[in-house]
C-alpha cells in the first residue's frame, strides 16, 4: 500500500481518486479483517460518500488538504458523530456520539476519510487487546500472537496494510507498545499537543492522542494535522505546532542522544538489547553523540502509574451509571440497584479491577498512602527526566522488554501484564513525547521496536531521527506474510 | 508492608465503586488487588519528603474563554442514547423510598 504521503500527493495531482483509495483500504479491510480482528466497525458508506466529496472538490480546493483521500481507521474510543464508539465495552455497545472528537473534525478538514473503528482493550486498560468485549485482534507476524494494547486494532490496521495511517490513544503506552509489537511507528505526543475533546476519558492527566503510521514521515504529517489548540479541551495548549514534514530533513550530526542504563537492566530479552544497541550504534553512524543519563526511580514507574491511572479512571468511568446513555440493567430496583448492577453488567474483568483499585487508593485512610505519594514520586520521576534532558536532546530504550506474546499467555496474572509497561509509562507521567520505530527482528521474525522520548514538545526532534534512521534501515519495509 | 486485602474490605470497595461483584469475584478480586497492592507498597521506599505532587504534567491553570452564547446539542441529541426517557426527561427508578418523603 503506498504511503499517506503518497496518496494525497496523487489525489491532489489528479493521478488518481480518492474513491480509488478508498475503495482500495475497504477491500484489503474485507479480505483481512476476519483473521485479524482489527477492525469493530467499518464504515463503509460514510468512507464513499466521504471520498466522493472529496473527489468533486475542485483542483484548487484540493491542493489545500494534507490528507486528501487517505483513508484512515480510529481507534474505537474516539468519537465520531457518523459511526458508534463502543470503547470495545458492553455498556457502551449501541452508544452513539452526540458529537465527534476534535481530532476527527480535523481530520475530516484535511481531507483524510475515516473508514472504520478499531479494537482496543475495553476502555483502553490492557496491554493486549485481550480485554475487548467485541473481538480478539490478532498480530499480523503471527496469528497465535497479540498485537499489544491497547490500541492493537490500530496498529494491526497500519501493520497489514487496511489503512496507511491510523490513530490511537497512548496512557501509559498504549500506542508505542503496540507499534513495537506489529513492527509500525507509533508516537504519543506531549500532554496538551493534541485536543482530547471527544476521546473517551481513561486517565485524563496521561490520555494522549497519537499516529500511527508505517513512516516518521507519515506520522510527522498525520501529527500535524490532528495538534494544535482546541477551546474545548482547556489542557490542550496554544504553543505553535512545530513543521513536523519540514524538519525531517535536518542531519541528526551531533544530536546527543541519552541511554538510561536503567532501561537496559534485568528483565531485558537479549534479542531485544542486541537489536535497539544497533539501532543506536547505526544513529551514532549518522552522526548522533551518545552520552549515559540516569533515571534511577525508573522502577517505580509501574506502581506510580498504577496508582494514578486507576484512581483517574474510577473516577472517570463513575458516569457510567445507567442513566444518561450506555447500558441498563434490567434488575433495576432502587437506584443504586440501578448503577451497580448496570456496571457489574456492563464492564469487563480489567476494566472492574481497575476501578477497584482505583476507588481504594482514593478511599478514605489511604489516600496519603498511595494515591498522594503516587503524585510525589511522580514529581520526582519528572525532574529526573528533565534533568536528563538538559545533556540530551532524546533517550533512547526498548519499548517494551520482550516481542509479541502468545495470546492467553498473559490474561490469568494481571500484574505481570502491568509489569511489561515499564519502558513506555514515564513519558505518559512525565507529560513528554515519545514514539516507537521499527528496528529489527527476532529469532522468529516477531518485530522489536526502538523508543525515541524527548523533551516537551520535541515532537519535530523525535520524527527528524526517526526519519533519518527509516532512511538508513529497512525494517519498516518489511512486511508480515 | 501491607496486610493482604479481606475479603469484607473489597465488599466495601466494591460499593463505594458501585459495582455490585459476584461471590465469585470477590473472592478473586480480594487476591489480585492484595497482589497489587503488595506490589505498589514499593513507593513507601521513595523519599518524598517536602517534594510536591504532580497532578497534570503541564502546567496550565485557569484557562478562560470569552462568555459567549453558543449552540447546544439540544434535547433530542441529548437523549438519543437515553435507556429510558419521558418526554424531554431520563427516566430512573425512584431515587426515594415512600417512608422517607
Amino acid at each position: 500500500m503506498p504511503t499517506a504521503s503518497e496518496i494525497s500527493n496523487s489525489v491532489r495531482e489528479g493521478n488518481a481518486t480518492a474513491v480509488d483509495h478508498v475503495k482500495t483500504a475497504l477491500v484489503a479491510i474485507a479480505g483481512r479483517n476476519d483473521e485479524l480482528g482489527a477492525f469493530v466497525n467499518v464504515c463503509e458508506d460514510h468512507a464513499l460518500a466521504q471520498a466522493e466529496r472529496i473527489d468533486a472538490l475542485s483542483a484548487d480546493e484540493k491542493q489545500r488538504l494534507p490528507l486528501a483521500g487517505v483513508p484512515i481507521a480510529l481507534k474505537d474510543n474516539i468519537c465520531t458523530d457518523f459511526a458508534p464508539t463502543t470503547c470495545s465495552s458492553k455498556i457502551l455497545k449501541s452508544f452513539n456520539p452526540p458529537y465527534s472528537a476534535h481530532v476527527t473534525e480535523k481530520l475530516i478538514d484535511a481531507g483524510a476519510v475515516v473508514v472504520g473503528k478499531t479494537n482496543l482493550d475495553e476502555f483502553a486498560m490492557g496491554s493486549s487487546t485481550e480485554n475487548s468485549a467485541t473481538c480478539i485482534t490478532r498480530n499480523p507476524w503471527d496469528r497465535e500472537r497479540v498485537p499489544g494494547g491497547s490500541s492493537g486494532g490500530s496498529a494491526v490496521a497500519v501493520a497489514a496494510d487496511m489503512t496507511p495511517i491510523a490513530l490511537g490513544s497512548d496512557t501509559g503506552g498504549s500506542i508505542r507498545q503496540p507499534a513495537s509489537l506489529t513492527g509500525v511507528v507509533g508516537l504519543k505526543p506531549t500532554y496538551g499537543r493534541v485536543s482530547r475533546y471527544g476521546l473517551i476519558a481513561f486517565g485524563s492527566s496521561l490520555d494522549q492522542i497519537g499516529p500511527f503510521a508505517k513512516t516518521a514521515e507519515d506520522a510527522a504529517l498525520l501529527l500535524g494535522v490532528i495538534a494544535g489548540p482546541d477551546t474545548r479541551d482547556s489542557t490542550c495548549v496554544s504553543t505553535d505546532v512545530a513543521d513536523y514534514v519540514g524538519s525531517l530533513n535536518e542531519s541528526i550530526a551531533g544530536k546527543k542522544i541519552g541511554i538510561p542504563r536503567e532501561y537496559f537492566a534485568e528483565g531485558l530479552s537479549d534479542e531485544t538489547r542486541k537489536h535497539v544497541d544497533a539501532a543506536i550504534e547505526t544513529l551514532r553512524g549518522l552522526g548522533a553523540e551518545t552520552v549515559d543519563v540516569k533515571l534511577p526511580l525508573t522502577k517505580y514507574g509501574i506502581a506510580c502509574y498504577y496508582l494514578i491511572a486507576t484512581a483517574e479512571a474510577s473516577s472517570n468511568l463513575a458516569r457510567y451509571d445507567g442513566v444518561h446513555y450506555g447500558h441498563r440493567s434490567e434488575k433495576a430496583g432502587d437506584i443504586v440497584e440501578m448503577y451497580s448492577a448496570s456496571r457489574e453488567e456492563g464492564f469487563g474483568a480489567e476494566v472492574k479491577r481497575r476501578i477497584m483499585l482505583g476507588t481504594y487508593a482514593l478511599s478514605s485512610g489511604y489516600y496519603d498512602a498511595y494515591y498522594l505519594r503516587a503524585m510525589k514520586v511522580r514529581t520526582l520521576l519528572r525532574r529526573d527526566l528533565e534533568k536528563a534532558f538538559e545533556k540530551v536532546d532524546v533517550i533512547c530504550s526498548p519499548v517494551t522488554p520482550s516481542t509479541a506474546f502468545k495470546i492467553g499467555e498473559k490474561t490469568s496474572d494481571p500484574l505481570a501484564m502491568y509489569l511489561a509497561d515499564v519502558y513506555t509509562i514515564t513519558a505518559n507521567l512525565a507529560g513528554i513525547p515519545a514514539m516507537s520505530v521499527p528496528c529489527g527482528f527476532d529469532s522468529v521474525g516477531l518485530p522489536i521496536g526502538l523508543q525515541l522520548m524527548g523533551p516537551a514538545f520535541s515532537e519535530a526532534t523525535l520524527l527528524n531521527v526517526a526519519h533519518q534512521y527509516q532512511l538508513n534501515t529497512e525494517h519498516h519495509q518489511r512486511m508480515p506474510s | 508492608m501491607s496486610k493482604p486485602l479481606t475479603e469484607s474490605e473489597v465488599r466495601h470497595i466494591a460499593m463505594l465503586g458501585r459495582l455490585q461483584l459476584s461471590d465469585d469475584e470477590i473472592a478473586a478480586m480480594t487476591e489480585e488487588l492484595s497482589a497489587i497492592v503488595g506490589y505498589v507498597d514499593q513507593l513507601s521506599e521513595v523519599d518524598v519528603e517536602g517534594v510536591e505532587p504532580t497532578a497534570h504534567a503541564v502546567n496550565v491553570q485557569n484557562v478562560f474563554r470569552d462568555d459567549v452564547v453558543r449552540d447546544s446539542i439540544g434535547p433530542d441529541k441529548a437523549l438519543a442514547n437515553a435507556p429510558q426517557r419521558e418526554n424531554s426527561f431520563f427516566r430512573v427508578p425512584k431515587v426515594l423510598d415512600q417512608d422517607t418523603v
